[in-house]
């Protein structure tokens, strides 16, 4: 039997090792970009131009989507709350119940996924293409910086437009589940707006699921900035950023989301 | 004077090793060799937008791996690059495209911007072509807004990577045409990597020749012609048998 015994590490080490530091490379490259964003946007070091061009493209004609989703995201709440109502005859309940779940998790969730697929992969496929294309460099080599004239701009414009399109989601979803309670269980609009504002909601519901969605726009404005930069292999390299943005963004929302409840409970 | 002294670079494998070059002052430098020997990553050290391994780039006794950002960016104001993809910003009208660093770094008026623009477009033979969008031009209309692009300012230094790629012989050949005449107007410090050999070097003053990451020749374009180094001269007439 020979003596001899291997001294490196096992292959399942080592593969566990190169991903663990691959995560690692991740998620500074997360860090090092959001204190470079922080820096500029403090200095006021970006480009005004672009920042309100961005938001046009992304919050403006997003505008659509958030609609389409928020008017139904309130008609599916009172949809699946209308047995229980039903059952109960808790119909004064069924605003504050639709209102809750909307202010507070529904709409910023949903507004969040439907911009991170919309802005957040357009906002990747943008900026990947550039840098495959060598307009990232060709910027620096015209002493122009990136952060400030590409990145600082569209990660801002990501973030309001979330904030934004939230509170719009908030008004529209209850919109949706006004009508939808009037339609499916005959409850008066008046009441479901007593519902609403009679003592069981205040301000600090709208302002969780606001925060919320502040914290939901970083992740997917830095998600997709990152990933759009570091762009490398043509065509099939900016399919697999956008893909990685798109998993990243919506795991990250999940997972904030999670932590946020417990933390602004 | 742009001094590159022992550049080593390593990726996967060594890609630079050990190269010396030096480019005189108002020299038109034509850096030549084989696809992948190393020859855009010499332009992106010079430019700073890449750091080599090991070694030492400095221009006009300026080491450029030493500037902070701040000297990097007025560095860089001196500076005119063409890349390869041409990288015109696609959202960006073709007049857009030229007018950027004027806009952006020196911050002129708009009719001496819109002024400069016309003239350049008429020097690349693109009069007219202010509005229209990069994704709408050809191959050399794309490559010659990317010159006009590199030669707006006047920098005294210009780098050009493959300013011919993609264009017919004609063309190509004003395209070098062009580049020379607007060297020798400016006075300015050109560095240009072609793979267009007859034409690139009708115009050159200097060449080097870079083979496997290595500067193997730096001479006069006539040495270059008549190199002993049976590399050099197999590659400069492009000739099959020989040692490459």
């Amino acid at each position: 039997m020979s003596a001899e015994t291997s001294s490196g590490p096992s292959p399942a080490f080592a593969v566990l090792a190169q991903r663990a530091g691959d995560w690692l490379g991740v998620i500074g490259g997360f860090g090092v970009l959001f204190a470079e964003i922080v820096r500029r946007t403090l200095r006021r070091d970006f480009d005004r131009s672009e920042f309100f061009r961005s938001l046009y493209r992304m919050g403006i004609k997003s505008l659509p989507i958030v609609i389409v989703t928020a008017l139904f995201t309130g008609g599916i709440m009172v949809i699946q709350a209308a047995p229980i109502v039903q059952r109960y005859g808790a119909y004064g309940l069924l605003g504050w119940g639709a209102g809750f779940g909307t202010l507070r998790e529904i709409a910023p969730l949903l507004t969040a996924l439907m911009i991170n697929g919309r802005v957040g992969a357009n906002n990747t496929a943008e900026l990947g293409t550039m840098a495959v294309t060598e307009q990232i460099d060709a910027l620096r080599a015209l002493a122009i910086d990136p952060v400030g004239f590409l990145v600082a701009p569209r990660f801002l414009a990501i973030v309001l437009t979330l904030f934004l399109s939230t509170i719009f989601s908030d008004a529209l979803a209850l919109l949706g589940a006004a009508y939808a309670g009037l339609g499916f269980l005959g409850v008066e609009p008046a009441v479901f707006y007593r519902g609403l504002t009679t003592g069981l909601l205040d301000f600090g519901d709208v302002a969780h699921g606001l925060q919320k969605s502040v914290v939901f726009g970083v992740v997917i404005g830095l998600s997709s900035c990152h990933y759009g930069l570091s762009t490398q292999g043509g065509a099939p390299g900016v399919g697999r950023s956008v893909n990685a943005t798109v998993v990243a963004s919506a795991a990250g929302i999940f997972v904030l989301d999670y932590l946020l409840s417990f933390a602004l409970s | 004077m742009i001094r590159l002294e022992g550049v080593c670079k390593s990726f996967d494998r060594p890609v630079l090793s050990d190269v010396d070059l030096s480019v005189p002052e108002s020299c038109l430098f034509g850096l030549i060799g084989p696809g992948a020997s190393g020859k855009s990553l010499l332009l992106r050290m010079i430019t700073g937008l890449m750091r080599p391994d090991r070694g030492k780039v400095s221009v006009a006794g300026s080491d450029v791996l030493a500037m902070g950002d701040m000297q990097l960016h007025e560095y860089r104001k001196g500076i005119g690059m063409l890349f390869q993809n041409n990288a015109l910003f696609d959202f960006m009208t073709v007049a857009e495209n030229i007018a950027f660093p004027l806009r952006r770094l020196f911050h002129l008026p708009e009719a001496e911007i819109a002024e400069r623009v016309a003239e350049r477009l008429s020097r690349v033979d693109l009069p007219g072509f202010e509005a229209r969008l990069p994704a709408g031009l050809s191959g050399g209309q794309k490559k010659r807004v990317g010159v006009a692009r590199a030669t707006v300012t006047r920098a005294p230094i210009v780098l050009y990577d493959e300013p011919a790629a993609g264009l017919d012989p004609v063309t190509s050949q004003k395209i070098f045409d062009l580049l020379r005449a607007e060297q020798r107007a400016a006075n300015s410090t050109v560095v240009m990597v072609s793979s267009d050999l007859d034409r690139l070097l009708t115009v050159t003053d200097r060449v080097g020749m870079m083979l496997d990451g290595r500067l193997i020749f730096e001479g006069s374009t006539e040495e270059a012609k008549n190199a002993a180094d049976p590399r050099v001269y197999q590659f400069v007439h492009g000739k099959v048998d020989g040692p490459l």
